[in-house]
């Protein structure tokens, strides 16, 4: 794994939001690494960060939010140290992005052809009109799209189908990395479906790696071969996707939202939610964020920050993996499953 | 197509509509036209050159269905009858004298306005925050805060008659025939830079403030982000994206403006002594010129018919989803 470039590296970075009671913390000190070829999931309830840590890595930070602290590197590249003109076409030809609203990312006024063009010939000056014009056409075929919609506005067309004209677009000059925000949240279930079945089977086609944020745990755990789970801006935990069964160890927050997933296949199993509310990101908690809500929690919890530990199959960042833990009451315990490697 | 026809029949039937009214309106005011006719001349009319004069102007004791339709056929043939103020001068020369000084004047110095404050309004919320944009929007607005005619006047009091930069009152000197020549042109745009600067200062915070505003709501929305993000130039990005959306709704107001072009400018005309429908219309009601009055009403109508019809179609072709008829979000 270590000799492999990895398509994008996040080192300790935090987001910041300036409000008018003072800079709040979106995202703080996150890590995280994706593989080429690989689908990473994302996971957080409304506000934990993820789709501000989106914008980050596409330097999409806008109004009061900016980096402030860390690095986001994709394909080798420090993403912050381009000048605007190389971030420009840097953008979206190594790295692009799925938005969230799918009814609203197209140009109302434009044609799909037209924006479609637009991608190559903004990237590729010297391409001409009507060859980008044949890419478009391969491209919406690519998308199950039938060509006749080259002509048509975003409004001629429905949901889903803008959606795949968002995704076209998206993959139009073969980026290595395709951040997917929400990509399905705006869809009814069956479109839901086949949009995720679309997204994986270009995949495996062109072999791009996929950052897919989703608030969907199940969703996520079906497509992505790694998750992490994002609780008030950090990053809790980060685990192989396989292992996300109540049977194994895991963060106390990812405990409670797999024990929030219906399941069909189960009888009689009760389905609990996690009690309390996300916190606010103005007034966090001195310790861990999750523990007012956590079953585990000790007063340890409440001041002391946890760090990240290391398990074989997952990192997370809770006490109850800390090996050593000084004094014995207060720290929280459970009986753990995996040993501890660091 | 069908959106055209449609919007055409809409337009035919406003101007019939306007024009019955325009009709009916003097026929239900108290008195009538021939009484103020023959109060002007002061009880000097035999009953005999009451008459005569009557059916000069057209009055009639017909029933009103038949007046009706003369003044329908009246209308196609140009035949507006005569003015009392200008006797005998038929209405429609009057119109025909003075419509072109006030679309002129006014419609030139709107047309400056609105694409003066569209595109600076395109300019200064792209760099918002920007020098210009701290600035001109709050000069500007000190301007349209102040009523035009105020301004007029002032404008009027201090360049004209205390500094003698401009002519006082008029369209062109006196000492020049109307012709294409170079002084008659010349002496044209010299009466007309003041009242313009009047107009103009009066209307253009309204185009540059409102385009600032749409733009910069504009520029928030997902499909400026996403073409930003996909790589789009930073130029086509301000225009082909957000501008090209933002001014959608700065086109309904140019049709109200267009509209406005000859009825609005009662008051500028009246300060600069300005030869154009407005200051016509201001002396016609004086006079109690009920036929130019009714003209100009009818060329108002008229012009506000018209300007919306342009700007439905030109609509159409800005805005695909208007064609589509019921637009989704």
């Amino acid at each position: 794994m270590s000799k492999v470039q990895p398509v994008l590296e996040i080192e300790d970075v935090t987001v910041v939001y300036d409000s008018p009671s003072g800079p709040v913390q979106a995202v703080s000190d996150v890590n995280l690494t994706v593989y080429p070829g690989t689908i990473v999931g994302l996971i957080g309830e409304s506000g934990s960060g993820k789709s501000t840590l989106a914008n980050a890595i596409m330097r999409l930070l806008r109004g009061n939010a900016r980096l402030t602290k860390g690095q986001i590197r994709v394909m080798g590249t420090d993403i912050y140290a381009l000048s605007k003109r190389e971030l420009r076409t840097f953008r979206w030809s190594r790295m692009s992005m799925v938005f969230q609203s799918a009814m609203t990312a197209l140009n109302p006024v434009m044609t799909v052809e037209k924006q479609i063009v637009d991608t190559f010939r903004s990237h590729r000056p010297q391409m001409s009109v009507k060859e980008a014009k044949e890419r478009a056409r391969d491209l919406l075929r690519l998308v199950r799209i039938d060509e006749k919609h080259l002509r048509s506005f975003p409004h001629e067309l429905s949901g889903g189908m803008r959606q795949r004209v968002v995704i076209a677009i998206a993959i139009a000059l073969e980026p290595q990395l395709v951040i997917m925000d929400e990509p399905t949240t705006a869809l009814d279930v069956v479109v839901q479906r086949s949009i995720l079945n679309q997204i994986q089977e270009l995949q495996a086609e062109r072999g791009f790696a996929i950052l897919f944020i989703s608030h969907d745990f199940s969703l996520v755990t079906e497509i992505a071969s790694r998750v992490a789970i994002m609780y008030a801006g950090r990053m809790v935990e980060n685990t192989e996707a396989k292992v996300l069964l109540p049977e194994v160890d895991h963060h106390p927050y990812t405990e409670g939202l797999m024990r929030a997933i219906p399941r069909l296949t189960y009888e009689d199993v009760v389905i609990e939610g996690i009690q309390g509310h996300p916190p606010d990101l103005i007034d966090l908690p001195s310790g861990c964020a999750y523990s007012p809500r956590c079953p585990y929690a000790t007063a340890a919890c409440m001041e002391i920050r946890p760090t990240l530990h290391r398990l074989s199959h997952a990192t997370i960042e809770c006490h109850l993996y800390s090996p050593t833990k000084e004094g014995d009451s207060e720290w929280p315990a459970k009986q753990l499953l995996y040993k501890s490697t660091t | 197509m069908k959106y055209v026809l449609s919007r055409l029949s809409f337009f035919i039937v406003s101007v019939w509509a306007a024009v019955t009214i325009n009709f009916v309106l003097p026929r239900m005011m108290p008195g009538n036209p021939a009484d103020a006719m023959f109060a002007k001349f002061q009880n000097n009319l035999t009953p005999q050159a009451m008459t005569a004069l009557k059916l000069e102007f057209g009055f009639s004791n017909q029933p009103l269905i038949v007046q009706y339709f003369d003044y329908l056929k009246g209308l196609i043939t140009l035949h507006w009858g005569l003015s009392f103020t200008y006797y005998p001068t038929p209405t429609k020369t009057v119109i025909a004298h003075s419509l072109p000084w006030t679309i002129g004047l006014v419609g030139i110095t709107t047309l400056i306005s609105v694409f003066l404050g569209t595109g600076l309004g395109i300019l200064i919320a792209w760099r918002r925050g920007g020098a210009l944009d701290n600035t001109l929007p709050i000069v500007s607005l000190f301007f349209q805060a102040a009523p035009y005619m105020w301004t007029g006047l002032l404008l009027l009091y201090f360049l004209s008659f205390k500094l003698g930069w401009f002519p006082l009152a008029h369209g062109y000197a006196l000492s020049v025939q109307p012709s294409w020549s170079i002084s008659f042109i010349l002496s044209v745009l010299k009466h007309a830079i003041l009242p313009g600067i009047t107009i103009f200062l009066g209307s253009f915070s309204g185009w540059l403030i409102g385009m600032r505003n749409n733009m910069i709501l504009t520029l928030g929305e997902d499909y400026v982000v996403f073409a930003e993000a996909k790589g789009v130039r930073p130029s086509r990005l301000m225009l082909m994206y957000a501008a090209r959306n933002a001014i959608l709704p700065q086109i309904t107001s140019f049709a109200i403006a267009i509209g406005n072009v000859v009825s609005g400018s009662i008051l500028t005309e009246v300060v600069f002594s300005y030869p154009g429908i407005g200051a016509q219309l201001q002396a016609a009601v004086l006079q109690q010129d009920y036929p130019l009055i009714q003209a100009a009403f009818l060329m108002i109508a008229l012009s506000v018919l018209l300007a919306n019809l342009l700007v439905d179609l030109l609509y159409s072709r800005l805005d695909p989803r208007v064609r589509a008829g019921g637009a989704t979000v």
